[in-house]
């Protein structure tokens, strides 16, 4: 029989194929993994750029003292906003749902995710939790104004509407359970024949053990979360001191589940950086399975830490020392993975493209966040700084500076292959010079006044620190107009931009052997892989494979 | 018609990884009453003297009684799923309704023994449960949530129950469904069935781009594969019922038995 190559048209992308369903629907009824990716893509960028509207607000509200454009309890419920939307519409859904879906099954060989069906129930819960959540800005006595953390007692006590955003954080968790349970299975049922588990691009190692932290850590929340709703409806008193309940276990439980969220928020950052590095230093990964052990290593020890954040709560010495001393452990497996990407680097052939300039950018961002962090993790240090814009400062720099520059990173490097089109790089460049400087204007501005005292959460200051407040709202309006440059600049890439090859930037994983936008079932002919995923070829006649 | 094989709809049909996902999955539950489990050993620990009145003003018969009745609903389900495994569709089903009932059994006792207690007074928020002491008010706390949550999931095991009951009995099956981009080659062409000697059987028009989709639906019998892919169905169902079971194996020591 002849290749079905002659009949049937190679070159449509999965934006041209007709599906059973036309205009929006085939968006929301498709359980094709790249417009699922792609419709997570561009919800959680809408709520990024709400997300950076409030902080923007926020940081408006500090530059002069006293109130001076909103009253404090607008300001308690913007900061809660602020948080709820970046950390659970945005940061943990993130790299995962957008470009893990769109590119883990690209990357390991497979036509689609293992369970469809439960990816495209994994968007429409978070569809859920995003009406549940706006619902609670407009239902009922207000919005939350407990922070993100939701921390007892206050939040059983407060008039406003904590009910319904628990309720949406819940429903945002079971989603993203049920993406880590999707990705796991897939990368263990349907690698191409010929990719072993080491053989697999490190993007999918850092998804695995972000599956593993999903599925272990989120139930955790999820039942923290409903325990704060039945305690508002119907008045359980497990966490309610009135009651004999322990507020403090409340935040254990809280934490158990949170802070390795961070890692959920993180770890798929780092995986997208070791993509990037090898395609523009053009050579092989240094160290791959200790990069790869070293997600895993993130993924168990990020378990055990989580009485970092509750240092000064009235834990016991034995533990805040213990907790301190895992702190200190989990910061290693970070540390190997950027002493493999620097050696990657060392003698590699530079291309500085935008995506690289963007990736590298997490290394020196979030190499400052995490040494902070290790400030925070020691007992003696973190009394003085607890609360205070020192972990603010330290918590945008690793998440902001890391995982943000990498989700653009991400956006530059993978956009033209899920649009099809390229933006104007000059564009990008300046976009970065902006981000860059707005970002340590604002953030790194914020530890100084961390060091010196100022809390967080206040919507006024004492007069001593009005000078750095005036020089981090400045720093917030060179960061937003880096962002609009930048998102300007990839819409209309995106949409008007010339068209991109099938491998842009020459990449050598299985995800850059398709077209540009892949074709709907991704593979005509499921690839036998016979190399490592970053093998660059001496020389040009080596290429043909 | 030589590219048939190309055209047929790829299923992906992989039991061992359905079977890893309902695992997976049963580690999250796991996970959401290890929550549960933490706080009453916490609270256990504080108020040990309350905790012990308050468990033995609980029905230990009632618990009993639906321990026995769960018990044996996982041992039906076990049934079940053998059934399947050996091709008795029938039987199966026989079982799976039976596990259904005791389901049932366990929420009537469940609801019971609940309005006992609220009859009482003796629920979360009530007058008369802020007069006792604050351990008596965790232990019940807990109790309603635990149970509760609990209770919740008997509830979908059933609902999972009523489908798999609606998968087996469904006599009709997709076969083969054509997309339009598999459609697009056969343009201008038509479809013909014809049995083992090539006599023609039914044919259909030309296919133009008016159609949508072509789709062949088996009547009758259910196919193996469909037979097969329902037993993987039964066997997770029952993963996730036996779990159900062994949380209340858990719940009905914690909460019952402790004065005895």
């Amino acid at each position: 029989m002849a290749s079905v190559a002659g009949t049937v048209p190679m070159e449509k992308s999965f934006y041209e194929e007709k599906g059973r369903h036309s205009g929006l629907l085939a968006w929301l009824l498709s359980t094709d993994h790249k417009r699922i990716g792609i419709m997570y893509l561009i919800s959680m960028t809408t709520f990024f750029l709400v997300g950076v509207a409030i902080g923007v607000l926020m940081r408006l509200e500090l530059i002069s003292p006293g109130e001076t454009i909103m009253g404090a309890q607008t300001y308690n419920s913007l900061f809660t906003l602020h948080g709820v939307i970046m950390i659970f519409l945005f940061i943990i859904p993130g790299i995962p749902a957008a470009f893990g879906n769109f590119f883990l099954p690209l990357q390991i060989g497979a036509k689609d995710v293992a369970f469809p069906r439960l990816n495209l129930l994994s968007y429409w819960l978070y569809l859920i939790g995003v009406t549940i959540a706006l619902s609670s800005l407009f239902t009922g006595p207000g919005p939350a104004d407990t922070g993100w953390t939701f921390y007892a007692p206050y939040s059983l006590r407060t008039g406003t509407n904590v009910t319904l955003a628990v309720l949406a954080a819940f429903v945002l968790g079971f989603s993203s359970i049920l993406t880590g349970l999707n990705f796991i299975t897939t990368m263990h049922r349907m690698r191409a024949p010929g990719m072993t588990f080491f053989k697999m691009p490190l993007f999918c190692w850092s998804l695995y053990a972000t599956g593993w932290i999903q599925i272990l850590a989120t139930p955790i929340l999820g039942i923290t979360l409903a325990l704060v709703m039945v305690e508002r409806l119907i008045g359980v008193g497990v966490f309610d001191p009135v009651k004999g309940g322990d507020p403090v276990l409340y935040q254990h439980l809280f934490w158990i589940y949170s802070h390795p969220a961070v890692y959920i928020m993180v770890l798929p950052a780092m995986g997208v950086l070791t993509e990037i590095i090898p395609t523009f230093a053009r050579r092989t990964i240094f160290g791959y399975k200790a990069i790869a052990f070293s997600s895993m290593a993130i993924a168990f020890v990020g378990y055990l830490v989580w009485g970092h954040h509750m240092f000064t709560s009235g834990i016991s010495d034995t533990s805040r020392m213990a907790f301190s001393f895992l702190t200190f452990l989990v910061a290693i497996p970070s540390a190997i993975k950027v002493f493999n990407w620097l050696a990657t680097l060392y003698k590699g052939s530079i291309d500085m493209q935008p995506p690289f300039l963007y990736g590298i950018t997490f290394i020196i961002l979030f190499s400052i966040g995490g040494l902070t962090g290790l400030i925070l993790g020691s007992l003696a240090t973190d009394i003085h700084v607890h609360d205070t814009y020192f972990v603010v400062a330290h918590f945008h720099y690793v998440m902001f500076g890391g995982t943000g520059f990498v989700f653009f990173a991400a956006l530059h490097y993978l956009g033209p292959k899920m649009f099809g089109r390229m933006y104007n790089k000059k564009v990008a460049y300046i976009a970065w010079v902006f981000l860059f400087i707005g970002f340590n204007a604002l953030y790194f501005t914020m530890f100084i006044l961390g060091y010196k005292g100022m809390p967080r959460r206040y919507y006024d200051a004492l007069p001593e620190f009005h000078t750095l407040h005036v020089i981090a709202t400045v720093g917030s309006w060179i960061l937003v107009t880096g962002i609009i440059i930048m998102f300007v600049n990839l819409y209309r890439g995106f949409r008007h931009g010339e068209k991109a090859g099938i491998n842009p930037w020459g990449g050598t994983t299985l995800e850059w052997t398709v077209g540009t936008p892949p074709p709907l079932e991704n593979f005509h002919e499921i690839p036998t892989v016979v190399h490592e995923p970053y093998y660059h070829p001496r020389n040009e006649n080596e290429e043909e494979k | 018609m030589d590219h048939g094989a190309e055209f047929a709809l790829e299923k992906h049909f992989d039991p061992i990884g359905a079977r890893i996902g309902m695992w997976l999955f049963l580690f999250t539950e796991l996970l959401l009453f290890g929550g549960l489990f933490l706080l009453y050993a916490i609270y256990l620990n504080k108020h040990p003297e309350d905790f012990h009145y308050a468990s033995s003003q609980l029905n230990q018969f009632i618990g009993a009684m639906n321990t026995i009745i769960l018990l044996t609903s996982s041992l039906t389900m076990a049934l079940a799923v053998g059934a399947m495994h050996r091709h008795s569709r029938k039987l199966a089903l026989f079982f799976l309704i039976l596990t259904f009932l005791l389901a049932a059994g366990f929420l009537v006792n469940k609801y019971f023994e609940w309005g006992a207690k609220i009859h009482h007074g003796i629920y979360p928020g009530s007058e008369e449960l802020l007069q006792h002491p604050q351990g008596e008010i965790l232990f019940y706390g807990l109790y309603y949530t635990m149970t509760g949550l609990h209770g919740l999931h008997v509830v979908v095991g059933m609902v999972v129950m009523g489908f798999l009951f609606y998968f087996s009995v469904k006599k009709s099956h997709k076969a083969v469904s054509l997309q339009p981009h598999f459609l697009q080659p056969l343009l201008g062409k038509k479809l013909k069935l014809t049995d083992s000697k090539g006599t023609k059987i039914w044919e259909s028009e030309e296919i133009s781009d008016q159609i949508s989709g072509v789709e062949v639906i088996l009547k009758g019998k259910q196919p193996e594969d469909k037979f097969a892919s329902n037993t993987v169905k039964f066997e997770n169902a029952g993963l996730y019922w036996h779990l159900v079971d062994i949380i209340w194996i858990f719940l009905f020591p914690l909460f019952y038995l402790i004065a005895m």
